[in-house]
């Protein structure tokens, strides 16, 4: 019997379609006679829209897997793209007026975004070590550009210099590790992965674990999980606004599904080797960012530590190594992104006579002059700490019913106590606005496009406990799909 | 029961709606804050009538919640919105719903910036200690628990005095601090018993070796909130910087949410490990009892004097509970209620004086008899309520606390005893610092007496402190048969247990 030739593509319909749509959008930027970057941008975001409707068409569990067996979806895969589209789509929607303001409208930029979208679908539809990497790559290859996307300036630039000599080297990293993978099982899919481990008499093959911590020290790097975080306060300081609120959101999102897919899916045999190494980067993750924000003066560092911190949370997760930890990692990054993305429309919305401004400080006395920006703000600074009965509290509350599900009680302790380390950090800036006066009131007029995310982030955050339900239900769902089989 | 009204959402829920309302109003700032003051006065007197309604519709017969809701709201797990109240909680309610409307009124004037949000803060502050109450679910309860963080640190962060900010942070890490092991405790007893659902958990029966650890993360929570010697310290800090109606909300209800948390949870749940620890709660709380008073006697500050003897008074709360005898329980759950009505009220003329001079200084004080002769009156009526003065609601509890604690010691029960007669040293001598002798100092020579507002708003507590006092039972009678199942329940896990129960 012969393989097929033509490779099952359908389940992959998202990513083809918003690959070649890519395409489309340059053609559109190259051959447009005027600055076509409006357009694009317009376009861009209903490329991912409608991928999105893809998604959710094409993208759940599939019979057969696409691309003789690289490419894979399920309700997981499915549950996570929908977050990235989400994530992306809203960080166009965030630049748009930032880029003008600045000057710095670039039609490639909405188009580089659309590329980075499909290089974290791919990452989480990998089935196959290879294509694993191809995934990541596309997506950091995109970003490294996005991240000095606003040439002129030194700091655009060094914040993408150091993102892609760091990148590479974690790319190298994993690189090395998929090898040794390979060298020691002889495969590179997940599936048969998955058969070998199980196989295995003994302690496993030491250059497998090798590789593992290989591959996991560079996935490691992608989510800025202590000690491969170097790179993140310079990066979302460095780089222009609107696309640190990309690298907060949907690239974290996609590699904690990876992280997450790789360990519990081929891995899972080897969970006694890979458990305590993600527990204690966890942790290492967790007080590191609570710690070192509390020191920060800038906004985006801040918000860079704190997504350090957050990330320990969602390895919390990992760890457990079970479907509740699935679940909770789903239901701690729909919640992550919302807040995120809350944050940095409010932190876009910082001008001071029509100067972008990032200074914490400058938030002084924002509550009599903007006080519905303020209480947006709040609401996100309270919901990041945990604090019931906003969104950001169930996140944790699922992450760490997950650990003590797994009996990793000492993980869980050690994480709710740095979740009030940081809630001090989180306390500063409502105290800034709230308590402080005002010394140079930030610009009162702040954009249509901006606000609607606030507000859309705020009810999202605030109401959450009305209906966690159909948020909960899927990301069982999801969970279930990952580790049901 | 046969009520068809969800009575305990409806009294839960509708300050939220009162704050609904306040957001809407438009208008310049005096406009804004008028209507403000008016909504938020206009929610929360028909919430207490409400409330009122819950103690008339009360069947004191029964041990069973009642007014019980319940409706699904995570799926796929047992967690469910699960209202209901018994005797125990049934007046904590009632106290909530009772204070807020008092200190709205009392920050009428007080409280002139931001009006708008001042009075959202309260009546969010209101939903959340409602609901925590009510709630009997232990994820519900915990939302309502911690959400009254972010109301009362706005509170003293923002209408603080000049050091708010350090009160305020100081107030929320503590507090957070111990909460969060309680989660974990939370968290762990889900896993084991695989319900948050709060009656069940009573019933539940906790392993032998778990029951310490979750007792103490529970304690650790608990503790804080009473707060419990040497874990106190937030407390004068807070008191001290937040603004009057602050403190006699967090006087009056959210201190009792320690002593509430222990009646609900470490009793019931884990009786052997209560039983073990019941040592380390008589000691932590006579050195309260006798050191806070002690630092009282020490205090230069009016409301910093109040704050320690608050921590005095939750001494004789926690060391009456955990007598487990009827008259120990009644009397710490008594004496919680008294203590609300009496130190709210000494908050409150604090402010009263305040408002006027702008000073908490006791020395800044002197001669007051002389300007305001009414105003001398009530603080000695709250003066003498919490010295304990027979016909004052504060010797009830007392009393109730102390013949509780003789039965289980006598050692324990003269110690306790001895912070009654520092209680009396303290309260006096500020009470004759502030208000005898002559009127010297040149500011006090012009101070008016209560106005009809403040008289409106000292009155109820007035008839209330002089009802509970002399006629306990209205209150008593309620939470009987709660409290008898309670230590009823006690003694039968205890002796499921197998743990030798000394003979009482």
């Amino acid at each position: 019997m012969t393989a097929p030739i033509v490779p099952v593509m359908l389940p992959a319909a998202a990513e083809i379609f918003l690959a070649a749509a890519g395409m489309v959008l340059l053609m559109v930027g190259v051959f447009h006679r005027r600055d076509a970057t409006g357009l694009v941008s317009v376009l861009a975001a209903g490329t991912l829209a409608a991928a999105a409707v893809l998604v959710l068409l094409f993208g759940g569990e599939a019979p057969e897997p696409a691309f003789f067996g690289m490419f894979m979806t399920s309700t997981f895969a499915q549950f996570a793209k929908v977050l990235i589209l989400l994530g992306a789509f809203l960080a166009i929607v965030l630049s748009d007026d930032y880029m003008r303001r600045e000057q710095a409208r670039r039609f490639e930029y909405p188009v580089l975004i659309v590329y980075a979208t499909v290089g974290m679908m791919m990452m989480v539809s990998a089935a196959d070590l290879i294509a694993l990497y191809v995934g990541l790559e596309l997506q950091s290859l995109a970003l490294y550009v996005i991240a000095s996307i606003r040439r002129d300036t030194t700091r655009s630039t060094e914040a993408g210099l150091k993102y892609f000599v760091l990148g590479a080297l974690s790319s190298g990293m994993l690189l090395y590790g998929c090898s040794l993978i390979y060298g020691f099982s002889g495969t590179t899919g997940f599936v048969e992965l998955v058969d070998i481990i199980d196989a295995m008499e003994g302690p496993p093959a030491t250059g497998l674990v090798f590789g593992l911590v290989f591959l996991i020290a560079g996935l490691a790097f992608k989510v800025s999980a202590v000690p491969f975080h170097m790179w993140t306060p310079d990066v979302y300081e460095g780089a222009p606004t609107p696309v640190t609120a990309l690298f907060a959101v949907a690239p974290k999102v996609a590699a904690v599904c990876l992280f997450l897919q790789v360990m519990v899916g081929p891995f899972a045999g080897l969970i006694d080797q890979w458990q305590q190494i993600i527990a204690v980067i966890s942790v290492l993750s967790m007080v590191l960012g609570a710690l070192a924000a509390i020191v920060q003066t800038n906004i985006k560092r801040l918000m860079a530590y704190s997504s350090i911190g957050h990330m320990g949370y969602a390895l919390i997760g990992i760890a457990a190594g079970n479907a509740a930890g699935a679940s909770g990692v789903l239901i701690y990054l729909a919640v992550y992104l919302f807040m995120n993305v809350g944050t940095f429309a409010c932190i876009l919305a910082m001008r001071q006579q029509g100067r972008a401004v990032e200074g914490i400080s400058d938030l002084a006395g924002l509550s009599k002059t903007h006080p519905v920006m303020a209480v947006l703000l709040l609401l996100f600074m309270f919901s990041m700490a945990g604090i019931p009965p906003l969104a950001g509290f169930f996140g944790k509350w699922f992450v760490f019913l997950a650990a003590i599900d797994a009996g990793l009680y000492v993980l869980a302790v050690i994480g709710v106590v740095a979740s009030v380390v940081s809630a001090f950090y989180y306390l500063r800036i409502v105290r800034i606005m709230y308590f402080d006066q005002p010394a140079e009131p930030l610009d009162s007029a702040v954009p249509r496009d901006l606000r609607a995310v606030m507000y859309l982030a705020g009810a999202v955050t605030l109401l959450f406990f009305l209906a966690p339900g159909p948020v909960v239900d899927m990301a069982d769902a999801a969970a279930l799909s990952l580790l049901g089989g | 029961m046969g009520n068809d009204w969800p009575l305990l959402s409806l009294i839960t829920f509708l300050p939220l709606a009162g704050c609904l309302f306040i957001l809407f109003v438009r208008g310049d700032e005096a406009t804004v804050a008028r209507n403000s003051r008016n909504i938020a006065l206009w929610a929360s007197i028909p919430t207490f009538l409400l409330s009122v309604l819950l103690w008339l519709n009360f069947d004191a017969t029964t041990a069973e919640f009642q007014f019980v809701e319940r409706a699904a709201w995570i799926p796929g797990s047992d967690i469910s919105y699960h209202m209901g109240i018994d005797g125990i909680s049934l007046f904590f309610v009632l106290l909530s719903t009772f204070l807020t409307p008092i200190c709205i009124l009392a920050s009428w004037d007080a409280i002139r910036v931001r009006v708008r949000e001042y009075m959202i803060a309260f009546l969010v502050l209101e939903t959340m200690m409602v609901g925590m109450f009510c709630a009997l679910d232990l994820l519900v309860f915990y939302i309502f628990f911690e959400g009254v963080l972010i109301p009362m640190f706005i509170i003293i962060g923002v209408w603080g005095g000049p050091r708010r900010v350090y009160a305020a942070f100081k107030f929320f890490l503590y507090t957070l601090l111990g909460s969060v092991l309680m989660l974990v405790a939370m968290l762990t007893m889900y896993f084991t018993a695989g319900t948050t659902d709060i009656p069940t958990l009573m019933t539940f029966g906790f392993a032998s070796t778990l029951q310490p650890w979750l007792w103490l993360a529970f304690l650790a929570s608990f503790a804080v909130k009473v707060p419990m010697w040497p874990v106190h310290t937030w407390l004068p800090d807070a008191h001290v910087e937040a603004p009057t109606a602050g403190s006699v909300i967090l006087a009056g209800v959210l201190l009792k949410m320690g002593g509430y948390g222990f009646l609900r949870f470490s009793i019931p749940m884990f009786p052997e490990a209560t039983e073990l620890f019941t040592p380390l709660i008589y000691t932590l709380s006579v050195v309260a009892v006798i050191y806070t008073s002690l630092v009282a006697l020490a205090q230069d500050d009016l409301k910093k004097l109040i704050a320690y003897s608050s921590v005095a008074h939750m001494g004789f709360v926690t060391i009456g509970m955990f007598t487990l005898n009827e008259q120990g329980v009644q009397g710490s759950i008594f004496q919680m209620l008294s203590h609300g009505i009496v130190s709210a009220a000494l908050f409150l003329c604090v402010g009263v004086v305040y408002d006027r001079v702008h000073t908490r200084e006791i020395a800044a004080y002197g001669g007051l008899v002389n300007r305001m002769p009414r105003y001398a009156l009530v603080f000695m009526i709250f003066t003498m309520a919490s010295v304990g003065l027979p016909a004052t609601s504060g010797f009830v509890g007392e009393f109730l606390v102390l013949a509780g604690a003789f039965a289980e010691s006598t050692l324990l029960a003269a110690l306790a005893a001895t912070g009654v007669v520092l209680g009396a040293a303290y309260m006096l001598w500020v009470y004759r610092r502030i208000i005898f002798g002559t009127l010297e100092k040149e500011n006090l020579k012009g101070i008016l007496d209560l106005s009809p507002r403040e008289v409106c708003v000292f009155a109820p507590l007035v008839v209330l402190v002089f009802w509970m006092g002399l006629y306990p039972a209205s209150f008593l009678d309620m939470m009987a048969v709660s409290v008898d199942h309670l230590i009823a329940r006690h003694q039968l896990a205890l002796g499921e247990a197998g743990v030798i129960v000394a003979t009482r």
